[in-house]
């Protein structure tokens, strides 16, 4: 097993840089998520981990070794790729045990670890087959199998569940989970897809345009998002957002919105009069309300009934927002609402800098 | 789907209408070849006073046996098949090694090279046999089959590597990465891996190298005059002389000169239509 340094690691072609000065500690046995859009350069970071790209600047070390000149096949590690990478020509048993084969490991060292790892995987009966006889699911298992037979010191996942059906993609998801925590090995899993991070997750890792945005477990980055793109890029339905200008009012401040309506901040924010800033509210934390002092009124857009759950979309002059309820609220579209908040929930930060505005320490 | 929903009738009618367009593109194809052989097993006082007929009233294996043992045809069918042989071999593997290079790797000048090689397609051969006959001539290449084996080559190997380059970028990047990381080198994994994936590449390279050898006359004609290195489209040649053209015997030469690439695309049309990718990646 193993702990992962990445310092001050770069990575660009020819004048295009890619990553920007990435610095990451993975301690041994944890479980990263690199989440974020596509384009951020956490695909790239992965295969500079892996060895398939260079490191242009910088260092990656595993157990405090650097390894940025180290080809793939001596770094230890194993990979399930997006595509699952299966060679079609060999059955699922000589896919499971080629890099052991490669290795010259003894015949029947490789029989029990093949048969210990279909075992794990349920994949008893599809030794004998080739990958084109195989499933989506049971092609992922397989590349999953050849992962975890070689006992590597870092497992390295490149969205691997992003070809499945949402189903098994679920299934997949705690199937990975539960296989980590029997295995514990370091893994890093990358991912555009937030909830496959929130569920899976240690830590996650937040990635934009090439840097990192923030490093936090699942639910700090879901509660105290470091900025306005993480803030809307965790969580689904995504946070809605509100511009406007913070005002000094008695002892606090209220904000100002750009519709010209009056939201009341909490008072711990480190604030400034006539600061420009964006309200971020995540959508569980709106609510319809009777017409009150801290109500703004609303224009009801949109429903969606999702069984458990309603998404109302509603319009605060120009501002659309989402309300997400457990209940099923009695309201037409295009009816007149009021909408308030929880306080103590909101997010604040800077229009200018797009980072999250603190309580002063 | 809509074919189920279809009558008898119309089925039986868009069946007719798939087979006999094959059938005429089939006659169409292979009528010269039933002529060959027809005229190849014509005897000669019967050529021309029977009139055209679609098989002679006498038949006579005369024209093969002469043709093997009175001409030098045997030797001009091995000066073919060594240099067809030879030249399908080296091309292909100088363009599987060039096109997994198009096909991989990013440096600089690649563009350049592709071009260049598109630009060796645009030229009439006949522009270039006084130049290559000028080159060839102070090597002491020319009269010789290793003359005809770097031609052909340096003619095949770009629209070949194309072909190669193709089939490469067939087979996803993932899989040699998979290997990498597996435990091979990256030449491991290209002999592992990549290359068994490559064979259908492989046998259709080999086989357009192959005939496109095989029935060169051009060059061949050009570049080589003692009978030691005649290779068959030439030596067909021999059987027009100044007052006749001998047609038997050419035609049976030129039918035996069928059968090497017949076997040849017999041992390779495994690897043709063989679709090895499937289920190498999602699908």
């Amino acid at each position: 097993m193993a702990s992962i340094q990445i310092t001050e690691a770069t990575k660009s072609y020819g004048n295009t840089a890619v990553l920007h000065g990435i610095d990451l500690n993975i301690q041994d046995g944890e479980f990263i998520v690199l989440v974020g859009p596509s384009g951020c350069g956490k695909s790239t970071l992965l295969r500079m981990i892996a060895g398939l790209e260079e490191v242009t600047s910088g260092s990656i070390s595993i157990n405090e070794r650097i390894i940025n000149d180290l080809p793939p096949r001596d770094r230890d590690i194993a990979m399930v790729f997006q595509s699952y990478a299966l060679y079609p020509h060999m059955s699922v048993e000589e896919n499971i045990s080629y890099a052991m084969t490669l290795r010259k490991s003894p015949k029947e060292k490789i029989a029990s670890a093949v048969n210990g790892v279909s075992n794990i995987l349920g994949l008893n009966g599809l030794l004998e087959r080739r990958p084109k006889a195989l499933s989506g699911g049971q092609r992922q298992r397989v590349a999953m199998g050849r992962a975890i037979v070689r006992d590597p010191q870092a497992f390295l996942f490149d969205e691997p569940l992003s070809n499945l059906d949402a189903r098994l993609r679920e299934q997949m998801r705690s199937e990975i989970r539960k296989l980590h925590r029997k295995l514990n090995a370091t893994s890093i899993y990358v991912t555009h897809d937030q909830i496959e991070a929130m569920t899976m997750a240690d830590r996650i890792v937040a990635m934009h345009d090439g840097y990192i945005q923030q490093v936090g477990t699942p639910l700090e980055i879901y509660d105290k998002p470091a900025n306005v793109f993480v803030a809307s890029f965790i969580g689904s339905p995504a946070m809605n957002f509100i511009r406007g200008t913070a005002s000094a009012s008695g002892e606090g401040y209220h904000l100002q919105t750009d519709q010209g309506h009056q939201i009341i901040l909490p008072k711990s924010l480190d604030l400034k009069d006539r600061m420009d800033v964006i309200l971020g509210v995540r959508p569980e934390h709106l609510m319809i309300v009777e017409e009150g002092p801290a109500s703004l009124p609303a224009t009801v857009d949109l429903i969606e009934p999702m069984g458990l759950s309603t998404l109302v979309h509603v319009r605060v002059g120009q501002d659309s927002l989402k309300i997400f309820t457990l209940d099923r609220p009695d309201i037409a579209e295009g009816t007149q609402v009021h909408v308030s908040y929880i306080k103590e929930k909101l997010h604040m930060f800077d229009a200018r800098t797009e980072m999250r505005l603190e309580s002063p320490v | 789907m809509a074919y189920y929903a279809k009558s008898k009738g119309q089925r039986v009618a868009d069946w007719s209408v798939h087979y006999s367009l094959l059938a005429c593109y089939l006659f169409f194809a292979l009528f010269p070849l039933f002529w060959l052989f027809k005229v190849a097993v014509t005897p000669t006082k019967l050529l021309y006073s029977e009139g055209i007929r679609m098989w002679p009233s006498e038949m006579t294996w005369a024209n093969f046996s002469q043709v093997m043992t009175d001409t030098d045809f045997p030797q001009f069918f091995i000066n073919s098949a060594i240099v067809s042989g030879s030249t399908a071999v080296i091309s292909t593997l100088i363009a599987a090694a060039a096109g997994y290079s198009f096909s991989r790797f990013h440096y600089r000048g690649k563009a350049v090279i592709i071009v260049l090689m598109l630009i060796t397609q645009m030229f009439p051969l006949v522009m270039l046999i006084a130049p290559i006959f000028r080159i060839l001539t102070p090597l002491g290449l020319t009269d010789s089959l290793l003359g005809l084996v770097v031609v052909y080559t340096a003619f095949n190997v770009p629209f070949a590597t194309f072909l190669m380059q193709s089939f490469f970028d067939g087979i996803p990047k993932d899989l040699e990465e998979a290997a990498m990381i597996d435990g091979n080198t990256r030449f491991g994994a290209l002999v592992k891996i990549i290359f068994p994936l490559t064979l259908p590449g492989i046998a259709a390279t080999l086989g357009f190298v192959f005939t496109a050898a095989w029935s060169e006359l051009l060059f061949a004609l050009m570049l080589v005059s003692s009978p030691d290195a005649v290779t068959f489209p030439v030596g067909l040649l021999t059987f027009v002389s100044k007052f006749s053209v001998d047609f038997g015997q050419m035609m049976a030469a030129g039918f035996l000169a069928l059968i090497p690439a017949a076997i040849f695309f017999f041992l390779i049309q495994r690897y043709l239509v063989q679709g090895l990718t499937a289920g190498a990646v999602k699908g």
